[in-house]
């Protein structure tokens, strides 16, 4: 199932100041649309200092809801409320030694439970100032009103920009039809279609064409070639006439080299078999590609040509 | 004691008389089914009698009608596909809201391509109205596609009876019965049953590979084109070892239906009653009359059914939850908001899913261990108080969502 950390794992299957706190003087009522989790913290405050006395949580939610709730309340024991609100949703995480991307969420809730309650102290109303999606990106943890939201405030129009702004669709890919399918959407909206570049994908950097080298004139040439090909057609005769077959060199022309097979060789199914483990000797041998081919295969001359 | 396995619609053990028949297949059995030579031949006759054997579990006229493919999606794919590409002019389907992913993300997709969909809605007992379905039914369908058995809550859908309906329309009708074949007795051959596909690994044969069972004359359009394997059917050198191992699961199904549907279903109707009885504020889910004899879904109030799995997974049970944390998804399980179960239940939602693997005294470990991880939950829950839930829950707790 996710991977959760060691932390995580003790944190759920022992949470830290579960159950409301009796003498709470602040409370906060928050629920995470995205997981169907809610979660209700309850503090003691010093009326004085501020500080926070006690902290204790009731959550409704998988594992990880409930261990960021606990890390929350260890976190902001003894802090003061100011303090406390500096604790980021990234500082629960941490505190866990991570949490898995689709889980991220909990830790936002254990920070808005936090504002939720110091409001509610404060006598202020609290309203939530961001909502939250389905997931699209997994590499970075983005959602799809995040993406939504932010292809309307900048006019985006591509995948590629989409991700230079959100970082969504940056690591390994898979997220990119789902980001076509919001710019499509969105787009629509403001009467525009989306279109895609034809294969798709940020444009990688053209690499630079490091001029080729000529290759070395070599002396020999081609009939070093056929030294060599003479030669693997020898090592392989020996195997073939022991099936009562041959093999015979008919021809080369760049990339194809033909052959004459005889025998037992010759139209059955294995030979296509021989053929393609002679190339396959030949291509190991001569260090390029080439192309076996039976001398049946051969280009015929054009009469009167 | 060793962990006990509860999520057998997930995916089953391969049985080890299966492994048994299939291990020839990876070493001096190796040849191409399609070859002439001998390593071929023999080979080709395995496959054959795996054909023979599956027909057989699934009451087929003839063995030509199953095509084996990849999986119980590939099959769903290819069924769907076909229907659309063999009828250009035909631009509509017809499903239910709760089929599984490899249907309902599918007709999504093709909703995007400019096909009309239409979601029959169930009830809260997770049924069909099929009034509904009947005013439906025109020359615009392409194809009927409705799954035999619900993965998550085991009801049992009439298809044998909608099929009838959709084929005296002149309408394909196929059945996504990944769930239901091996379960219950399904005999084909005397059904209007077009297509149906299965999947191995649900029957105690192995992961990646499934069949696609084809009903003579039903015009078809492959999604794999290549070679000649299955007759032209399905491209691609067949996976031996696996299809060999489907054919011999499919006979051990057939001689443990009766089993499936005694011994299995009276271990599934103790646990249901003993953790309904053990626990307050708990109920099954579905159509518990009618629904498969292995699985019962029990939706937990309150509380959060990854927490639940969590906790039983570290006494060693294994399960599976509707919730949406499991999956990652926006909404808890399509399949539980579709009956109408409130958020706080249908997120509690934990399926049970046994098979004749399981013993009484597992089941009996299980109701043992229950009650306890769901009371400590709820002693965290903002919804639940002293000994029960608070007064109005979803009022007295009503938070901000975001
Ligand atoms: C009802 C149903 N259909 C299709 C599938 C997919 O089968 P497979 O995993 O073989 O692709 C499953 C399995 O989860 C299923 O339960």
């Amino acid at each position: 199932m996710w991977d959760y950390s060691e932390k995580v794992k003790e944190h759920f299957f022992d949470p830290k100041n579960a159950g409301a706190v009796a003498d709470a003087n602040a409370v906060g009522d928050v629920g995470s649309i995205n997981c169907g989790d809610a979660l209700r913290l309850t503090l003691k405050v010093n009326p004085e200092t501020e500080i926070i006395e006690d902290a204790g949580f009731q959550t409704f939610g998988c594992g990880s809801a409930i261990a960021s709730s606990s890390a929350l309340t260890e976190i902001i024991k003894g802090k003061t409320l100011d303090e406390a609100l500096l604790v980021t949703n990234q500082d629960i995480a941490d505190y866990l030694d991570g949490l898995p991307p689709e889980k991220m969420h909990c830790s936002v809730m254990g920070r808005e439970a936090l504002q939720a309650a110091v409001a509610d102290y404060r006598g202020e109303e609290w309203k939530d100032d961001h909502e939250e999606g389905a997931l699209i990106c997994k590499c970075f943890a983005i959602d799809e009103i995040m993406v939504e939201e932010t292809i309307r405030a900048n006019n985006l129009h591509t995948v590629e920009e989409v991700t230079n702004y959100t970082k969504a669709g940056g690591g390994c890919s898979s997220c990119h039809e789902a980001i076509e399918g919001v710019l499509t959407r969105v787009l629509a909206e403001k009467g525009e279609s989306f279109m895609a570049p034809a294969i798709g994908g940020a444009p990688v950097a053209a690499p630079v064409v490091a001029a080729k080298p000529k290759p070395a004139a070599k002396a020999s040439g081609n009939l070093k070639r056929i030294r060599i090909i003479e030669m693997v057609l020898e090592s392989i005769r020996p195997n073939l006439q022991a099936d009562n077959g041959d093999v015979e060199l008919v021809d080369v022309d760049g990339k194809n080299i033909y052959v004459h097979l005889t025998g037992a060789c010759n139209g059955c199914q294995m030979a296509a078999m021989t053929l393609g483990g002679i190339q396959q000797r030949l291509i190991e041998e001569l260090g390029e590609f080439v192309k076996v081919l039976p001398d049946t295969e051969m280009p015929v001359a054009m009469e009167g040509a | 004691m060793s962990d006990i396995y509860m999520d057998n619609n997930a995916t089953t053990m391969v049985d080890p008389a299966v492994v048994e028949e299939m291990m020839p297949f990876f070493s001096e059995q190796f040849g191409n089914p399609s070859s002439l030579h001998s390593f071929g031949n023999k080979v080709g006759m395995a496959l054959k009698k795996a054909r023979k054997q599956v027909q057989r579990l699934i009451g087929a006229e003839f063995d030509s009608e199953i095509i084996f493919t990849s999986c119980g999606s590939e099959s769903d794919s290819t069924a769907i596909l076909s229907a659309l590409r063999a009828q250009p002019e035909r631009r509509e389907i017809i499903t239910t809201v709760v089929e599984h992913p490899a249907v309902l993300n599918l007709c999504e997709y093709l909703e995007t391509e400019g096909y009309t969909v239409h979601y029959l809605k169930v009830d809260n007992k997770g049924r069909l109205d099929l009034d509904e379905y009947k005013k439906l039914l025109s020359d615009k369908v392409a194809v009927v596609s409705i799954m035999w058995a619900n993965n998550e809550s085991g009801t049992i859908f009439p298809v044998e009876e909608m099929a009838e309906l959709a084929h005296n329309k002149g309408i394909m009708f196929h059945t996504d019965a990944v769930q239901a074949v091996g379960k219950i007795p399904i005999d084909l051959e005397n059904s209007y049953i077009h297509m149906l596909s299965m999947s191995g690994h649900k029957l105690h044969a192995p992961k990646g590979v499934g069949v696609l069972y084809l009903k003579r004359g039903t015009r078809f359009r492959p999604l794999l084109r290549g070679g000649h394997q299955e007759r032209g059917r399905r491209a691609g050198t067949e996976n031996v070892a696996s299809i060999v191992g489907l054919g011999k699961a499919c006979e051990m199904a057939g001689s443990h239906i009766e089993f499936e549907n005694t011994h299995v279903k009276a271990m599934r109707d103790r646990l249901q009653e003993g953790i309904l009885a053990a626990v307050p504020n708990c109920f099954a889910t579905g159509d518990v009359e009618n629904r498969l004899p292995n699985t019962a879904s029990i939706a937990f109030e309150f509380i959060e059914g990854e927490a639940i799995l969590l906790l039983m997974n570290k006494v060693g049970i294994a399960a599976s939850s509707g919730s949406a944390c499991t999956s990652g998804s926006l909404e808890p399980s399509h399949v539980m908001m579709a009956m109408g179960i409130p958020y706080t239940a249908a997120h509690g939602t934990v399926r049970f899913s046994l098979s004749r693997y399981n013993t009484m005294e597992e089941v009996e470990r299980v109701i043992a261990e229950v009650p306890g991880i769901v009371a400590k939950l709820r002693k965290l829950s903002p919804y639940w108080g002293e000994n029960g839930p608070i007064e109005n829950p979803e009022s007295a707790f009503a938070p901000v969502y975001a």
